[in-house]
């Protein structure tokens, strides 16, 4: 007990002395999940809503298993793209192992599936809704999941937000991509594996407790342009 | 339901039109978004650090090391200093010796700084690096129970490791091939005992770093073997005291290399053998035997003293 609050203390000092090495890794943690989310919702939004209109042959297991893929374990989605990308890979040539850029590759592969699970069912639902009216008006399939995917915009930030979430929180596959090289590839979450592997339970605990008061930081801005697009579009 | 927290979007019909009116804004706005994307790509690859180090002519080389030297804070002292005399930033891949020479032999690093003395040679005889150089050694020692219920403590790692096998003493192993964990085998093996057999009742193994292990150990307060530089700079020491120490057998003997050029065409020869060069240079060597943790020395630098 002492040590928890030992380490809340201690975040509060590192938030508000704003440590520039702690600045840095955050920067570097929010830049390489914000665009991997970016480049992840940008295919999967488009990939769900095309799922929750789609009729053909299998996808009942299609369903299945992008579902089952929103469990993939992040060692595992690691070790992928480890392999992809390591001088001996197919990738290999690209030089971009222990880069940020491999852990953006490494945390959009694992939340594709998260957004596009999520607007697959968002899109499906508000479909058996307006179905009627949509093909009342002869609108094309494209047409279709372009309405429907605008109209559900606020209910998919929600998607989009636990991607992030999960982006963030990840340290299986960053640590094996990335390399957790000091200035380099050092993230939130190796930092805090790092610092627990050292055996400085206190600074590992407060790094998480900086770690989730970003994140919720992060949810409240999204939920107040949230509310405010409502109120502007309503 | 027809209504899902959007005010004004009553009838599917009001939702087409508005969305058919917003499209315009929507194709606006995906212009935006991919703009966006493109800056964020334009300055991620441009910023110091990005994607795009990977390709500029900046002056780096990725060493596969030690999670030891790593957690030990010895990279933080030393490699600055190099970094100031050649401009070379050192990028340090902190894992166990064995995942090291594995990630090594993909050609995924310039330069291996390990601890495994045979796995090292095997790893020149087989072609995949070359000019391997002693660098230093530093020491193992047996940490456990301050009450030491086993009675291990000494300068005799033998003696200790007999007495731990036979009061059944828990004992937290790495369990990761990693140099650590080979050394303690070895050990375990002169002592003529199979810790194995123990396995499930008072051998643990943790398959894990020597940081995580020292956690476990602490936690169950139990017996471990580490190396000294991760004792020392570890914090969460609970009950644990450092047991056994000063047993010449107990040395432990860095090498440095490079990872073979012929095999690898992309590795920096010319950067890495900067770095063998200066680490064994009489400047590298007063820097490693400078760092100390408590006004202990951690590591002994030993190039010169079997240079031939």
């Amino acid at each position: 007990m002492q040590e928890i609050s030992q380490s809340l203390s201690l975040a509060v000092a590192l938030i508000t002395s704003l440590d520039s090495t702690l600045l840095s890794i955050a920067g570097l943690s929010l830049r390489v999940s914000g665009i991997a989310v970016l480049a992840a919702a940008l295919l999967a939004l488009p990939f769900g809503a095309w799922l929750a209109l789609a009729r053909f042959p299998g996808r009942q297991g299609v369903i299945a298993v992008l579902n089952g893929m929103m469990g993939l374990p992040p060692v595992v989605v690691g070790l992928l793209v480890y392999l992809m990308l390591s001088r001996a890979g197919p990738l290999g040539p690209l030089g971009i192992l222990f880069t940020p850029a491999a852990m953006m590759i490494a945390q959009a592969l694992l939340i594709f599936p998260i957004i596009a699970a999520l607007a697959r069912q968002v899109i499906e639902d508000a479909w058996g809704e307006y179905r009627e009216q949509l093909v009342s008006l002869n609108a094309s399939r494209a047409q279709c999941m372009r309405a429907l995917l605008w109209d559900m915009r606020f209910t998919l930030t929600t998607a989009v937000l636990a991607g992030f979430g999960r982006a963030i929180a990840e340290v299986g596959a960053v640590m094996i991509v990335g390399g957790n090289i000091d200035g380099v590839t050092r993230l939130m979450t190796t930092a805090i594996a790092l610092e627990t592997s050292k055996g400085d339970l206190p600074l590992a605990l407060a790094l998480g407790v900086v770690l989730i008061t970003m994140v919720i930081t992060i949810n409240l801005a999204a939920q107040w342009v949230k509310s405010t697009a409502v109120k502007n579009h309503g | 339901m027809v209504n899902r927290g959007q005010p004004v979007d009553k009838k599917g019909v009001v939702i087409w039109d508005n969305a058919r009116n917003l499209l315009v804004a929507l194709t606006g706005k995906s212009r935006f978004l991919v703009a966006t994307l493109v800056g964020m790509t334009v300055l991620n690859i441009a910023s110091p650090g990005g994607a795009g180090t990977a390709f500029a002519q900046e002056k780096f080389i990725v060493v596969a090391s030690t999670t030891s030297t790593q957690d030990s804070g010895l990279f933080g002292h030393i490699l600055p200093l190099f970094k100031a005399k050649t401009g070379i930033e050192v990028r340090v891949v902190a894992q166990g010796t064995g995942q090291a020479m594995a990630l090594a032999k993909k050609g995924d690093a310039d330069v291996v700084f390990v601890h495994d003395k045979a796995a090292e040679l095997k790893f020149v005889e087989e072609g995949f690096g070359v000019y391997r150089r002693d660098v230093m050694v530093n020491d193992f020692v047996i940490v456990g129970p301050n009450s030491d219920p086993a009675k291990s403590s000494g300068n005799d790692v033998i003696a200790a490791l007999k007495k731990i096998a036979a009061g059944k003493s828990p004992f937290v192993s790495r369990g990761d091939k990693s140099g650590t964990h080979a050394a303690e085998l070895r050990y375990w093996k002169a002592a003529d005992i199979d810790p194995q057999a123990g396995k499930g009742t008072w051998y643990r193994e943790t398959g894990s770093g020597m940081g995580p292990t020292l956690n476990t150990a602490s936690a169950m307060n139990a017996y471990a073997f580490t190396d000294r530089g991760t004792w020392l700079s570890f914090k969460n020491r609970g009950e644990l005291s450092l047991l056994v120490e000063g047993d010449t057998k107990l040395f432990n003997q860095y090498g440095v290399m490079l990872v073979n050029p012929a095999k690898h065409a992309h590795v920096k020869k010319h950067m890495g053998m900067q770095f063998i060069d200066w680490i064994t240079s009489p400047e590298g060597q007063a820097a490693i035997a400078a760092y100390k943790i408590e006004g202990q020395q951690l590591y002994f630098p030993n190039f010169v003293a079997q240079r031939r």
